[in-house]
């Protein structure tokens, strides 16, 4: 009996019906394939909703047109800005996210030293990472209204420092953008064989070097993938939008220079525009809020295909191949 | 990406095989080495082939020293790995390695390049001279450039195998010749590591997907890109098949004319048939160093005769 009851139960176990298991299993089996099918369902209720009501209200005219307030529906305009506000606030924030990401996790992995400054260090991201944006916004406030950053947004008339610009909202974005960066490089460069490196100092190569034309080419996908990521939490966040973007409908330029008047001045992003038209906000223009989302979402559903785009694209070069049968 | 064209013009291009070249200006003008003396190895790589045909090319005079070992000894914190090791590498020879697992080989051959600098807790003494010079007075990096090493897993970087050589040609990180300017060494140097026909058609393939074989044989190549005095193998061979191991064997033999060669096997007929010295190792000492057929036929110490007797049996 000992010898042929151990296969039994297994057999059983594999292919027999869920009528055969213990109420508790079934239970948590069910639970499970409810939880993963209502997931796709909720999924394809958010894509589908906004899609049917995006497109219903979305109409070419309403991307190329600036917004106005105007409490008459017909003349309110259509959300340029906000779609600009949104690219260029995505662009400072992983402008300034990625550098210091890459070079704090190439800092990490590859000198490490001292050791409880490598732990420091992580533990602050850890920390940066788990903030509240709104609270990171509300810190962005009070550091940018300091007379030492001025030249960021603009000062009023009594000198007092408005805090509020493209650049002090994209420099506070970059801080939500920065833990997905470092994480996804850290990884990177955490997942190169110890003798790749070894390989490379035995030609007589520095660190430096080994770094710069081994290490770097090789995370590059990592990179990418994390400025993927963190290039959708800048585009998806409402708070720091809301405080430290000033939330005008349109671009404010601050300041006479073309470029450098946008960034020091305020606007709006496509969330702004969207919590400002819902229901919720004052402006109380459901149609363009959803039109709005909707365009929003597509931005993010096309990062996501980029990161999957980019994951799979640096599979070229790279160590998957051999990682498996190394170890 | 190099079309074909492209890739014949530049073989016109190229310089004459310059191995030989080394050979008759530096050193050693008086001896005379046949590239490689045995017909059969040359035309067909098959184990046997080599394996017979390999003794026939040894010389009777030793070559000049590039290397001298002087007390070498290393130790990991307080364990010695190395134990006051004496050797000279010649050059236009190999220098077969051996001993049983842990003996220190690696370490040995680590140290020659300084890469054992790397792990924090080795620590070295003793003298080792490259050309009468200390390495301790020379550049690292200069060092691993004239002294470079194989080692035992093929460990090509992710990128393309261009890259792969071009890479160890390229001085540091901030000079970078151009494509066009290395490819003729490129291409020469995956030439001498016998891989060059097999991979010519693209050049930009990723250098994982070669075989193990093949990778092996790019470092090879890269190994060579930098024009080395010293080539330091560390068991070359273990992770590849018999053929693969043929076709580096026959490689060490047509390289050995330029290079002086140290490699570590465990292989004991692999370092018959290569070896024209041979080094036993027993935990760290150095117990027997000779000429191969000395060492394989007539071991002075109790040690290498119980090591190298199974091997012949
Ligand atoms: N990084 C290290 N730290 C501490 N001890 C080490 C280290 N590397 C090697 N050793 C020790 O040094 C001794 C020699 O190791 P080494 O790798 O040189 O042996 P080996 O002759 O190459 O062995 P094998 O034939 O198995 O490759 C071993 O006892 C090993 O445990
Ligand atoms: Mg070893």
């Amino acid at each position: 009996m000992a010898a042929t009851a151990p296969p039994l139960p297994q057999k059983r176990r594999l292919d027999s019906s869920l009528s055969s298991w213990r109420w508790g299993d079934r239970i948590g089996f069910v639970a499970c394939w409810a939880a993963g099918i209502g997931l796709c369902l909720i999924a394809a209720g958010i894509v589908l909703y906004m899609g049917f009501q995006g497109l219903k209200y979305l109409d070419a005219t309403l991307l190329v047109t600036h917004p106005n307030v105007d409490t008459d529906q017909s003349k309110s305009g259509g959300f340029l800005d906000p779609i600009i506000g949104t690219v260029l606030l995505t662009l400072i924030g992983i402008a300034i996210a990625t550098p210091i990401a890459v070079g704090t996790a190439v800092w990490l992995v590859e000198y490490g030293r001292p050791a409880w400054l490598a732990r420091l260090v992580e533990s602050g991201i850890e920390v940066v990472a788990g903030t509240p944006d709104i609270v990171i916004a509300i810190f962005g406030l009070a550091l940018f209204q300091k007379g030492l950053f001025s030249w960021m947004s603009f000062s009023a008339a009594g000198g007092a420092v408005f805090g509020r610009s493209f650049l002090t909202a994209g420099a506070m974005m970059s801080l939500i953008a920065l833990p997905m960066v470092f994480g996804a490089t850290r990884e990177g460069l955490q997942s190169i064989p110890a003798h790749v490196r070894e390989a490379s100092y035995a030609l007589g190569k520095t660190r430096i070097a080994t770094i710069r034309r081994v290490l770097l080419p090789a995370v590059k996908p990592n990179v990418s993938t994390g400025a993927a990521l963190g290039m959708g939490r800048i585009a998806g966040d409402t708070a720091i939008v809301v405080v430290l973007l000033g939330a005008t409908l349109r671009l404010q330029s601050e300041g006479g220079l073309p470029v450098l008047g946008t960034l020091r001045g305020t606007g709006s992003t496509l969330t702004s525009y969207v919590y400002n038209n819902s229901p919720a906000g004052e402006g109380a223009a459901p149609n363009r809020a959803y039109a709005a989302a909707f365009v929003l979402l597509l931005v993010v559903i096309a990062l996501n295909f980029a990161v999957d785009g980019i994951a799979r694209r640096g599979a070229r070069y790279g160590l998957e191949s051999t990682r498996l049968d190394r170890q | 990406m190099i079309g074909n064209e492209e890739t014949h013009d530049v073989e016109r291009l190229l310089p004459p095989p310059i191995k030989r070249i080394v050979v008759d200006e530096q050193l050693q003008p008086t001896i005379v080495q046949p590239p490689v003396a045995d017909p059969v190895a040359a035309t067909g790589p098959s184990a046997g082939a080599v394996r017979a045909g390999a003794r026939a090319h040894r010389r009777g005079t030793p070559g000049p020293e590039r290397m001298t070992l002087d007390g070498l000894s290393v130790s990991y914190g307080t364990k010695r790995a190395v134990n006051e090791v004496s050797l000279p590498i010649r050059q236009g020879e190999v220098l077969a390695l051996i001993g049983p697992s842990g003996c220190g080989k690696t370490t040995l051959l680590r140290t020659l390049n300084r890469l054992t600098e790397l792990t924090p807790t080795a620590r070295r003494e003793g003298r080792i001279l490259l050309d009468g010079q200390d390495v301790d007075e020379l550049e690292v990096t200069a060092l691993r450039r004239r002294v470079s090493m194989v080692f035992q897993q093929p460990n090509p970087f992710p990128m393309s195998i261009f890259d792969n050589v071009a890479y160890a040609l390229r001085e540091q990180a901030m000079k970078r010749p151009g494509k066009a300017a290395v490819e003729p060494q490129v291409i020469d140097a995956l030439r001498r590591a016998g891989l060059y026909d097999e991979v010519k058609d693209d050049l930009s393939r990723p250098a994982l997907r070669l075989s193990g074989g093949q990778q092996q044989r790019l470092c090879i190549a890269r190994a060579l890109a930098v024009r080395p005095e010293v080539l330091l193998m560390d068991e070359p061979c273990s992770a590849l098949d018999p053929r693969s191991t043929a076709v580096i064997e026959e490689l060490i033999q047509e390289l050995r004319s330029e290079l002086a060669i140290v490699i570590v096997t465990h292989n004991l007929q692999q370092a018959y048939r290569v070896g024209d010295h041979v080094a036993f190792m027993y935990l760290g000492d150095l117990v027997e160093y000779g000429r191969t057929e000395q060492v394989f036929a007539a071991p002075r110490a109790q040690r290498t005769r119980d090591y190298v007797g199974g091997a012949f049996g």
